[in-house]
């Protein structure tokens, strides 16, 4: 019998792993090209859409004329606006970024001390929350799919609707209430008892988008078990473990991953609140200090690092999609 | 003549969909436009109703070009068309009456509306009554028949029909195909009948055009076309058909 | 509205209105009390005179918490109606302005989706200022891309629908065809949404205000009220947990509601009581024993799901066997219930499916209770309707393959590889290795239905059951697919069950073909008599419907009037009486049994020719 008829939708068979990476690489790049740019430019232009003289509002209405007029000409505030941005830009290259107003000390040494804290929290939170969602979204989508267990299905639902609406640094509040303030097991704030410190801290960070993780996943889950592929490995007789975990699973977590994605960006910035709580020395608690006290900078520079940590996550999210599923080509993403 | 395209080419990024394509619909006639999915039958509607640009070549109705004229720029459409999925193709939130109405040209008074709105319904053997049901209440069959009327409102010259029977159960096919040959009996509608289903495209066009990979690869009464293929993918086509009849494809749900 | 009868719906919304409720009213009733300074309780804890205790200058924090309500719920809404409005007009440019112009604006806000909001919350919260007013314009905007892209998702989902394009075809602007096509049909997942998202901008006010960049005192909000607490959480830690219950609760009733709407608007409402009594067998009819070589026997099979009140039966009381090397073509409408039939037979219906009746495959009772997997693993061959979703996307064709050989007979990955190989050369795939090497999508749909009854011949097949087999597919590789199929029943003399709707596929490839209308087999009868032996009334319309090569051209095609049962609703009579126009008074009260064959009380006597000719439907 004859060969395949020819199609207009030719099989494209001869599209190796090395040419999907490569129009993975320029696309993706190019796009983090982008979204760095679009960063930059706000976080330069930040301190220029203050209302008012950002020096005089920073330094107070007390200080005296000669000194703010000092501070503006430090900081380039006189210059062109373009010439500013080119030093912005030049400056970012050789690493500085810029020196506090409040202060004075450079901005990139004062985040560099403090970038530790903030991404060793993030990470540890984020490797628990997917810990405990993964493994529960699975069990739970499996055990309730087409329509059994009513009961736990529901209390799953409602269940991780109450904890996800439930903001981390409430979680946090009576994390220390109970643990430390009450039993007194675990230190109240700061990270200098090592791994007990980080407990409250991680916990109160990962509870909360663990719930709403594991709820994604329940239901893409659920979705893959009804789908034809699976009932195809079911016709195939294959274990149930196998059906589950080969089979559902690496669907599942393709449109998990993408949604789980922006959560991660999202436990990025909810260290801010989480540190606060825990007098916790990284990066959230000087952002906060700095906005109260107008110190445009030390803002500027944050946001900046906290944006391209985001930026470098959903970068990762989207190589890790591309591994998982190979049809998946980035763009609307 | 009524619908023309001379020399059309369509392309998408880089793939070219449409490569020169010449097809005649002359007033008064059913032609029947069959190929292979992604052969570019749809583009080539899509194309005539202005859904799609144009790379090369012209689109003329009635002696007016309207190629570069993108949909909804067209002051007098002149080409209406019905579409395959009859669940996609009514706004599930207004009325069968509404979305009539909305196909026809001008600024007709609500008298003048709710009058040819009925006309039309009973034209397509659907009870006027019906002006105000949504289409959640209509079956497959019915749908087709709404979207065959508001088509019908927009007083085209020419009316394209993308499998509008590919969708529906058996059952149903024949009284829609019936309704397609009596429309054109009776009002001598000119039209461009697509479908992949020979039997089909026979039983109701005057003649066929066969297209493959963008072109159109053979052309003539659909007789001598069904009867006489002089091309190798017409041959090829028709030894296909099971048990020398047909095949309707559709979904079972 | 049938979401507040869910018991989700219900919680919310009563939430909701004892919060509305609140903010409305309490800063009216309780605003004195709350400001009332008591020096001699300064951080009081909890007592009968107060609740929740006192702050530091001894004012009511219970009362405090419900004064407070109303600056949130304001503050929180007046956020969300700037992230919608923002986000609408961001969300409705692209279709606007077309793909080209569109382009920019979707990479934009995909751009700043990708940082979280509490980032994008304190960049603008710098900008604007520390307050509550810098606060509202910072929550919304932040909020603002999120919508955005919902809405351009939502957009662009409906703007794919046929009836935006006939309107686009009627000569409707762009502008209009979104006011009356495009918004009202994403109006509804839009409102969800909203509500949801007031729910989150309650919980980013609670931060910020937290973080002491929202509100500022004298005014203050839970937030405010929580970081004023968090100061005394070792004297007593309820002055902070206080508001932030209330923040969580309002929260909740904002969530809860959009859920339930969400759900009643969206899925299909969880499965209602369950009535099971499902159907006892009922007698068996003439119980023939099997000929010695047949592969499948099935007597009285039924399914039935739970339904409202009583169990839906889709399929009842279907009995057929298949000998080795026989085709037999199972043939009927959507819902007729064949589909399900296939299903059945290959132990594929979940729960809370129900199958009953006796299932005998290579001699073995599939409905005995156990698993049959390495029997029905290598002895039964399913292949699906839709190529495109029924292999794995995520994995190798031939790994794929190669599983069955894997699990069921004991290969090692390598060896069931090259059987993987083998067998996708057996189906004619041209470069069976490089197929195997190859995800599915890379494939065409004649090549991944070849793979698929690949998969079939990792075993040795004795039954092949094909439902739909073709009917994605175009029809000279629907030609390919069924001679191919019809090569394996001769080489290895397996059985075919084929599944279809397409009277002419069954007769091309069936010796022997059962028609099947509302869940029964009506017709049993010889492929080759199917166009002019049909005596079931039924079986005749459905042939006499479809044009073929030789159809009339004169005459109007044959249609069957009324619509198909439900199979929720059975008639107490033959379910095809009121179609069918022989019916008699017998037909609408009592079921006709299949006997010689036919199940019809008129079986055979002549169509009234001007109904044949003139049924409308």
């Amino acid at each position: 019998m004859a060969a395949e008829a020819p199609t207009a939708s030719r099989p494209r068979l001869g599209l190796g792993l090395g040419g999907r990476w490569t129009r993975f690489t320029v696309r993706r790049g190019g796009r983090l090209l982008v979204s760095l740019f679009v960063l930059v430019t706000a976080a330069f232009l930040m301190i220029h859409l203050v209302p008012g003289d950002p020096v005089r509002a920073a330094l107070g209405t007390t200080a005296p004329a000669d000194l703010v007029e000092a501070r503006r000409h430090e900081l380039g505030l006189d210059d062109p606006l373009l010439t500013q941005y080119l030093n912005y830009l030049g400056g970012l290259f050789r690493g500085d970024l810029g020196e506090s107003i409040q202060t004075q000390l450079p901005v990139g040494e004062t985040i560099g001390r403090r970038l530790g804290a903030t991404v060793s929290l993030g990470l540890l939170a984020f490797a628990l929350a997917l810990l405990i969602a993964v493994p529960l979204g699975v069990a739970v989508a499996v055990a309730t799919r087409r329509g059994r267990r009513q009961r736990t299905s529901l209390g799953f639902a409602s269940g991780s609707v109450v904890i996800g609406s439930i903001p981390d640094f409430l979680i946090g509040v009576v994390l220390v209430a109970v643990f430390a303030v009450g039993l007194g097991w675990l230190p109240v704030a700061g990270r200098e008892d090592g791994a007990a410190s980080y407990v409250l801290p991680v916990l109160a960070l990962a509870i909360g988008p663990a719930a709403v993780l594991a709820r994604i996943v329940r239901v893409e889950m659920t979705s893959v078990l009804e789908s034809d592929h699976v009932r195809t490995a079911r016709a195939k007789r294959l274990p149930a473990r196998r059906i589950h975990l080969v089979h559902a699973l690496p669907n599942a977590v393709t449109a998990t991953l993408t949604l789980g994605g922006m959560l991660l960006a999202s436990m990025v910035a909810g260290t801010v609140l989480v540190e606060n709580v825990f007098a916790w020395p990284g990066l959230g608690s000087k952002i906060v200090e700095s906005i109260v006290t107008k110190d445009y900078p030390v803002v500027q520079g944050t946001v900046l690092v906290y944006g391209v940590i985001v930026l470098v996550v959903n970068t990762l999210v989207d190589v890790a999609l591309t591994l998982l599923d190979p049809r998946s080509t980035i763009g609307e993403a | 003549m009524s619908l023309r395209f001379e020399q059309v080419s369509v392309r998408f990024g880089r793939t070219q969909v449409l490569h020169d394509v010449s097809l005649d619909v002359p007033a008064g006639t059913i032609v029947g436009l069959v190929g292979e999915s992604g052969s570019g039958k749809s583009t080539l509607a899509k194309a005539a109703v202005g859904l799609v640009p144009v790379s090369g070549g012209h689109i003329v109705i009635e002696n007016s070009q309207v190629d570069g004229v993108p949909a909804g720029r067209r002051t007098n459409p002149g080409v209406q068309m019905v579409f395959q999925d009859p669940y996609s193709s009514l706004d599930p939130r207004m009325s069968v009456g509404e979305s009539i109405a909305e196909a026809m040209p001008g600024r007709p008074s609500r008298a003048e509306r709710t009058n040819e709105v009925a006309r039309l319904l009973d034209l397509v053997h659907l009870d006027p009554g019906r002006a105000g049901q949504r289409p959640a209440s209509l079956s497959g069959g019915q749908r087709q028949r709404v979207a065959l009327a508001r088509a019908l409102a927009g007083k085209p010259k020419v009316l394209i029909a993308d499998e509008i029977t590919s969708a529906l159960d058996v059952s149903v096919q024949g009284a829609v195909l019936n309704l397609v040959r009596e429309m054109q009996r009776e009002l001598g509608l000119s039209m461009l009948f697509i479908s992949h289903n020979l039997a089909v495209v026979r039983y109701v066009a005057d003649t066929v055009a066969v297209m493959s990979q963008g072109r159109i690869v053979e052309h003539g009464p659909t007789v001598d076309v069904l009867e006489h293929p002089t091309h190798d993918y017409t041959r090829e086509l028709l030894a296909a058909v099971p048990g020398g009849t047909s095949h309707t494809p559709k979904k079972e749900t | 509205m049938r979401a507040l009868r869910t018991p989700v719906g219900a919680v919310g919304a009563t939430l909701l209105a004892v919060v509305l409720l609140l903010a409305v009213l309490a800063p009216v009733l309780f605003g004195d009390r709350a400001a009332a300074v008591d020096t001699d309780q300064l951080l009081a804890g909890p007592s009968a005179e107060h609740w929740v205790g006192t702050d530091n200058l001894g004012r009511d924090l219970f009362m405090r918490v419900l004064v407070a309500t109303r600056l949130s719920i304001v503050l929180a809404l007046l956020a969300t109606a700037i992230a919608v409005s923002v986000g609408l007009v961001l969300g409705s440019l692209p279709w606007l302005l077309g793909p080209r112009l569109g382009r920019p604006v979707t990479a934009l806000v995909n751009i700043l989706v990708a940082f979280p909001g509490l980032l994008l919350v304190l960049c603008l919260a710098t900008v604007f200022g520390v307050g509550a007013r810098g606060a509202v314009l910072a929550i919304g905007f932040a909020g603002a891309p999120t919508f955005a892209r919902l809405c351009q998702t939502l957009i662009a989902g409906v703007a794919s629908r046929d009836y935006v394009a006939a309107a686009q075809i009627a000569g409707l602007s762009r502008l209009r065809i979104l006011l009356r096509h495009v918004l009202p049909n994403v109006a509804e997942p839009l409102v969800v949404n909203a509500t949801i998202g007031a729910g989150g901008a309650l919980l980013a006010f609670a931060g910020l205000s937290f973080l002491g960049l929202g509100v500022q005192a004298p005014a203050y909000d839970w937030g405010r009220l929580m970081q004023d607490g968090l100061a005394g959480i070792y004297v007593h830690p309820l002055a902070a947990l206080a508001p932030g219950i209330a923040v969580v609760v309002a929260g909740l009733a904002f969530n809860l509601t959009g859920e339930a709407i969400a759900g009643a608007l969206g899925v299909t409402p969880v499965v209602g009581p369950r009535a099971w009594s499902v159907p006892g067998r009922s007698a068996r009819s003439t119980a023939s024993a099997p000929a010695a070589d047949t592969v499948l026997d099935v007597r009285d099979l039924a399914v039935a799901f739970p339904g409202p009140s009583a169990p839906v039966t889709p399929v009842r009381g279907v009995s057929l066997s298949l000998r080795a090397g026989e085709a037999v073509g199972i043939v009927g409408e959507s819902g007729s219930g064949k589909s399900l039939t296939a299903l059945a037979v290959a132990q594929l219906v979940e729960e809370p499916g129900r199958v009953t009746g006796e299932i005998t495959f290579c001699g073995t009772d599939l409905n005995d209770g156990n698993r049959h997997d390495d029997l029905l693993g290598t002895s039964l061959a399913v292949v699906f309707q839709d190529p495109m979703t029924s292999l794995n996307p995520t994995m190798r064709v031939g790994r794929q393959l190669a599983e069955v050989s894997r699990f069921h007979q004991g290969l090692g990955w390598r060896d069931a590889l090259a059987r993987a190989v083998d067998r996708l050369r057996a189906v004619h795939l041209r470069d069976p290795e490089r197929a195997a090497h190859a995800y599915p999508f890379e494939l065409s749909g004649g090549m991944r239905q070849r793979a698929m009854i690949a998969m079939g011949l990792m075993g040795t097949p004795r039954l092949i059951i094909a439902d739909e087999p073709t009917t994605a597919l175009d029809v000279t590789v629907q030609k390919q697919v069924l001679t191919l199929l019809e090569d394996v029943r001769r080489e290895h003399g397996t059985a075919l069950l084929l599944i279809s709707h397409d009277v002419s596929v069954i007769g091309e490839v069936c010796g022997r073909v059962l028609v099947m209308y509302a869940g029964r087999i009506v017709e049993e009868i010889a492929a080759a008599d199917l166009r002019d032996g049909a005596r079931h009334p039924y079986t005749r319309a459905l042939v006499a419907a479809v044009p073929s090569m030789t159809t009339a051209l004169d005459e109007p095609l044959t249609t069957i009037p009324g619509q198909p049962v439900d199979p929720a609703a059975l008639p107490p009579g033959c379910a095809y009486a009121a179609r069918c126009p022989l019916a008699t008074d017998q037909c609408r009260s009592e079921d006709p049994a299949l006997v010689d064959g036919v199940a019809c009380w008129r079986a055979g006597e002549p169509l009234p020719a001007e109904l044949e000719k003139q049924v409308r439907v």
